[in-house]
């Protein structure tokens, strides 16, 4: 039995005892021991990840699992990768939800979804053919569906998230059944190399290319189809939300690839570009909505739109590079997704953990009644300021690697000779950059106003620090930040294996090959910046040793600093400029009610303010179509009356048309 | 090659903070003259931060510690940025090239820095301004990476030693329709980044206009003397890079000890150059409103996308 193997049965059966666990140990027990299995289900994921990304050796078959063809797991170095990382995720959030969960979500069904949730993930880039694959999704679908209800009776907007949720990922799990039903008929099995062996060039498989993309992007979170993740994050409890966004919704890029990569290699030049345009909007419009919003954990959401955005367009940029035989470029495009793929996993975990510690402590998600919990709860900002250091995608972070890899793919992409692919790349250029300058504004603003400034609520002001393992779990996702910011080589190295491209990392760089340039060694950087500004310290020091720095009560405000602090910034005004800029995007509907004194007009007694932001593909998309779904509904109701008289003429009318069809 | 490396890494940061506070004296000198003021000299500056230095800093009850670390991280930010920036000569270290996304991220470090130091006192003031200068930060940033794309694409590298090398070479692809607009695009970029006018007016005294000021209204002492000279030298860098880029002669591609003398000669008339022109045409500018901010950098990001489109015209 090879490593891979042991991994798997292991990771299967210690779900199992999680499970098992979850049911039998009483209450008082259950967050330890449940949690302690589920984080080891995670530590399994990240082993046997390792074991296929190292030697791609071994499988698993169980034949008794489904009748007619059974269970087969056979990771390749890409689903190893894939699967390293959602272990490493799902580890982190159950050690975090042994401090976290209470009331529902520390309950016997919220404890078993869990483990089965983990297992199912992990296992799904392991899945060899169709119907494993597609068996693993839809009981990841049905196990995250349990978590994201968790709080159903406490919370009404639960339990339409969960709908959401529910019908958008069976949207999902459809479009791509009807995608690997094309490819299985055309090339004659179930299985993903039989399916490999059908034409890219012919019609069916670019019909079953578009039904598993939209399938994947569906899950991924990408626009149009991004509805469901400002919903469900929300409602799910934090650890919840920490494992799907930052490992979940990953498995739709990891079906991306799959189908780019694996299923229909060297497919038609549109491809890329569906693909590149995908990401692209989503990128942009996510995160220009995670700008302007005000709820933290819906902040976060868009942002993982906009990441997926990000991912997507690497990937597009891969497919459509090496359709026209650009291979370097192509392949640091290739790693780039994976590395945009483990830089969202460790800073989203770092976020919605840290988010989901300061919901614990302030019981609030609105960021205008935060503030000043940098004091507070110490640990969780130090891990919510390097989670955030991530998403805006800043040096020293192992975002600003990915998106500094993704840039040099496509400034080394131009090719003139194909006038679509030079339009194509300084347009995703300018993408990328305008995403990394609204996800600048987007981190400052959740960071500044959660952590710094003044507590604008009584919830804020008397936060208490998490629990221990609260912070141990928040610290490793954050550390994975920064340690990999600092030292991407073996990431990229590993990322290179997984891609199939030769490596693009050296000692503790990245070193793209055959890229010009392609060199970027964040230590010897740091190192540079730090001897540059050691003669700052020297100074600082000796002028703190002559002047002390003194405390005064009160901060100046140009003479007008009042104690109150509603007269700090809030998220909303934070964003007010872009929310202006970006007006016909993102159509907020502002209500302003001043009320005067009644003894005079001129002065005003109290001014309301009052703000809506309503989502234009919601709007302009969804409710059309869920309103004539409504239409369609009720006249149909109209054929169905109750009267057994009309029934009676149903029966007679379909015998007449049998007996007619018949007869000719 | 290394050590050479060293030289000129640690020369463009040394020469930068020496220069660059000499360069707003200038600045502030020329518009004084031109406005019928005597001026307080060119090294009022450097007076400035020698005060300041000796002053004693005050810090108001609840803020963290980004008002302490905030102006050392942007301090050390300008300095790499310095550092990187090819002003004196274009040998580089091998692990550290001087890649420009590498260049714009350290910049970026900056803005943030300050941009938290403004929201740290929950003042009033400094939240206006640090939202403020973010929105400008982020819509600033598709022109800055376009316009390195349009610069890189004739090298072939976003290198920007290679890319001065290369003009040294071929001083007739400065003139280039690309290159000119591409660094016009960055000229209005850089205006924005370092909060001239007319997208921030660095001589105001009304808070409601203020973008740069109204983040650093709590800091005092050594505080204020890190800020302040964190956003010379960033002024000082992008100028000179801009300068550079330009009129790259001077430069020195070989590390000799007469190169470099003359190559921070160069530099120093290049920015004394370059500043007075950009402070004449201040004295004629006044600051647009905010919201016109956007569209002027539009403006820029569209001159940028030319450059890049017309690069690839040119080529094939």
């Amino acid at each position: 039995m090879t490593g891979v193997e042991l991994g798997m049965t292991a990771q299967v059966v210690l779900a199992a005892a999680a499970v098992a666990a979850a049911v039998l140990v009483p209450p008082r027990l259950r967050n330890v021991v449940a949690g302690t299995f589920a984080a080891a289900v995670g530590a399994s994921g990240v082993v046997t990840g390792a074991a296929a990304l190292t030697d791609h050796s071994g499988s698993l078959e169980l034949s008794t699992a489904l009748p007619l063809t059974g269970v087969a797991l056979d990771p390749t170095p890409l689903g190893g990768f894939v699967m390293l990382v959602a272990g490493a995720v799902g580890a982190v959030a159950a050690v975090f939800a042994i401090g976290y969960a209470h009331g529902p979500a520390a309950s016997r069904t919220s404890w078993v979804a869990l483990p089965a949730f983990l297992v199912s993930m992990q296992l799904v880039p392991a899945a060899a053919d169709a119907v494993s694959f597609l068996l693993m999704w839809e009981l990841m679908a049905l196990a995250s569906t349990v978590l994201v209800l968790t709080e159903h009776r406490d919370r009404e907007e639960v339990r339409s998230a969960a709908l959401w949720y529910a019908a958008m990922t069976h949207l999902s799990f459809g479009l791509l059944l009807l995608g690997f039903t094309v490819l299985a008929a055309e090339g004659g099995g179930t299985g993903f190399d039989a399916m490999s062996a059908v034409d890219p060039k012919s019609l069916q498989a670019s019909i079953a290319f578009v039904l598993l993309i939209a399938g994947f992007a569906t899950k991924a979170g990408a626009v149009p189809f991004h509805v469901w993740l400002p919903r469900a994050h929300p409602a799910a409890p934090s650890h919840v939300s920490a494992v799907m966004s930052a490992a979940m919704v990953k498995m739709g890029v990891y079906g991306a690839l799959l189908v780019a990569f694996r299923l229909l290699p060297d497919g038609p030049a549109w491809w890329g570009f569906v693909v590149v345009a995908l990401g692209a909007v989503s990128a942009t419009y996510g995160i220009l909505q995670a700008s302007v919003t005000s709820d933290l954990k819906r902040l976060l959401a868009y942002s993982t739109t906009e990441n997926i955005g990000l991912m997507f367009l690497a990937l597009g940029t891969a497919m459509l590079l090496r359709s026209h035989d650009v291979s370097a470029p192509a392949d640091a495009a290739l790693v780039a997704c994976l590395l945009l793929l483990t830089s969202h996993a460790a800073f989203k975990t770092a976020l919605f953990l840290g988010a989901g510690a300061v919901l614990h402590a302030t019981g609030e998600r609105d960021l205008d009644r935060m503030g000043g919990l940098a004091a507070r709860m110490p640990v969780t900002h130090v891990a919510f300021a390097l989670g955030a250091l991530g998403a805006a995608a800043l040096p020293l972070s192992v975002g600003f690697v990915a998106e500094w890899t993704l840039l040099q793919s496509l400034i080394h992409g131009a090719r003139p000779d194909d006038r679509l692919v030079a339009a194509m790349m300084p347009i995703s250029v300018a993408v990328v950059a305008l995403t990394a300058g609204l996800a600048l504004l987007t981190f400052v603003k959740a960071y500044g106003i959660a952590f710094l400034a003044r507590p604008r609520s009584s919830g804020a002001a008397g936060a208490r620090e998490a629990t221990p393992g609260m912070r141990a779990a928040m610290l490793v996702a954050a550390v994975a930040v920064i340690g990999l910011g600092l030292v991407p080589g073996p990431l990229a190295d590993l990322a290179g294996r997984a891609a199939g491209v030769a490596d693009p990392g050296s000692g503790a760089a990245v070193d793209l090959p055959g890229i010009a340039g392609g060199v970027l060694d964040p230590v010897a950087v740091t190192v540079v910046a730090a001897l540059l500004a050691a003669p700052v310290g020297v100074v600082t020091l000796a002028a703190a040793r002559r002047r002390r720095r003194r405390r005064v009560d009160l901060a100046w405000g140009c003479g007008g600093a009042r104690i109150s602090p509603r007269m700090q910034y809030t998220a909303t005004s934070y964003a007010e400029p872009l929310a202006r800029v970006f007006d016909d995007a993102v159509r907020p509907e502002r209500d302003v009610v001043v009320t005067h004194y009644s003894e005079s007009r001129y002065l005003v007694e109290r001014v309301q303010f009052r703000q809506r932001l309503d989502e234009v593909v919601e709007t302009r998309l969804y409710q059309p179509v869920l309103r004539a779904g409504d239409r369609v509904g009720a006249a149909a109701r109209r054929l169905q009356n109750g009267s057994i008289h009309r029934y009676l003429g149903y029966s007679f009318v379909a015998l007449v048309a049998v007996l007619v069809v018949v007869a000719l | 090659m290394s050590a050479g490396a060293a030289v000129v890494t640690v020369g463009q940061a040394a020469v930068l903070v020496a220069l660059s506070p000499l360069l707003v004296g200038v600045m502030r000198q020329v518009r004084a003259r031109l406005e019928g003021r005597a001026g307080a000299g060119v090294l009022q500056p450097w007076r400035d931060l020698r005060k300041l230095l000796g002053k004693e800093p005050l810090t108001a009850d609840g803020v963290s510690w980004i008002s302490v670390a905030g102006p050392l991280v942007l301090v050390a930010s300008s300095l790499l940025l310095c550092a990187l920036t090819p002003v004196l000569g274009t040998a580089t270290l091998d692990r550290v090239p001087n890649d420009l996304f590498v260049v714009v991220a350290a910049l970026l470090i900056g803005t943030v820095a300050l941009a938290l130091v403004g929201l740290d006192a929950g003042t009033a003031f400094g939240g206006m301004g640090s939202s403020r200068h973010m929105t400008i930060a982020a819509l600033v940033e598709p022109t800055v990476l376009v316009s390195v794309y349009a610069l890189s694409i004739p090298v072939g590298s976003s290198v920007l030693s290679q890319i001065v090398e290369a003009r040294l070479d071929h001083p007739a692809t400065i003139w280039s329709p690309v290159s000119l607009l591409a660094l016009l695009g960055l000229a209005i970029a850089i205006v924005a980044e370092t909060a001239r006018l007319p997208i921030d007016n660095p001589s105001t005294h009304l808070e409601v206009t203020m973008v740069h000021e109204a983040m650093v209204l709590e800091s005092s002492g050594r505080d204020l003397a890190w800020l302040e000279l964190g956003s010379w030298l960033r002024l000082g860098a992008l100028l000179g890079l801009l300068a550079t880029l330009l009129a790259p002669w001077g430069v020195a591609t070989e590390v000799t000890a007469l190169g470099l003398a003359v190559a921070v000669g160069a530099l120093a008339l290049k920015l004394a150059l370059i500043g007075s022109l950009l402070a004449t045409v201040e004295v004629f500018l006044a600051k647009v409103r905010l919201f016109r901010v956007p569209e002027l950098l539009a403006g820029s990001f569209v001159l940028a996308f030319l450059a890049v489109t017309a690069s690839y015209l040119v080529a094939s």
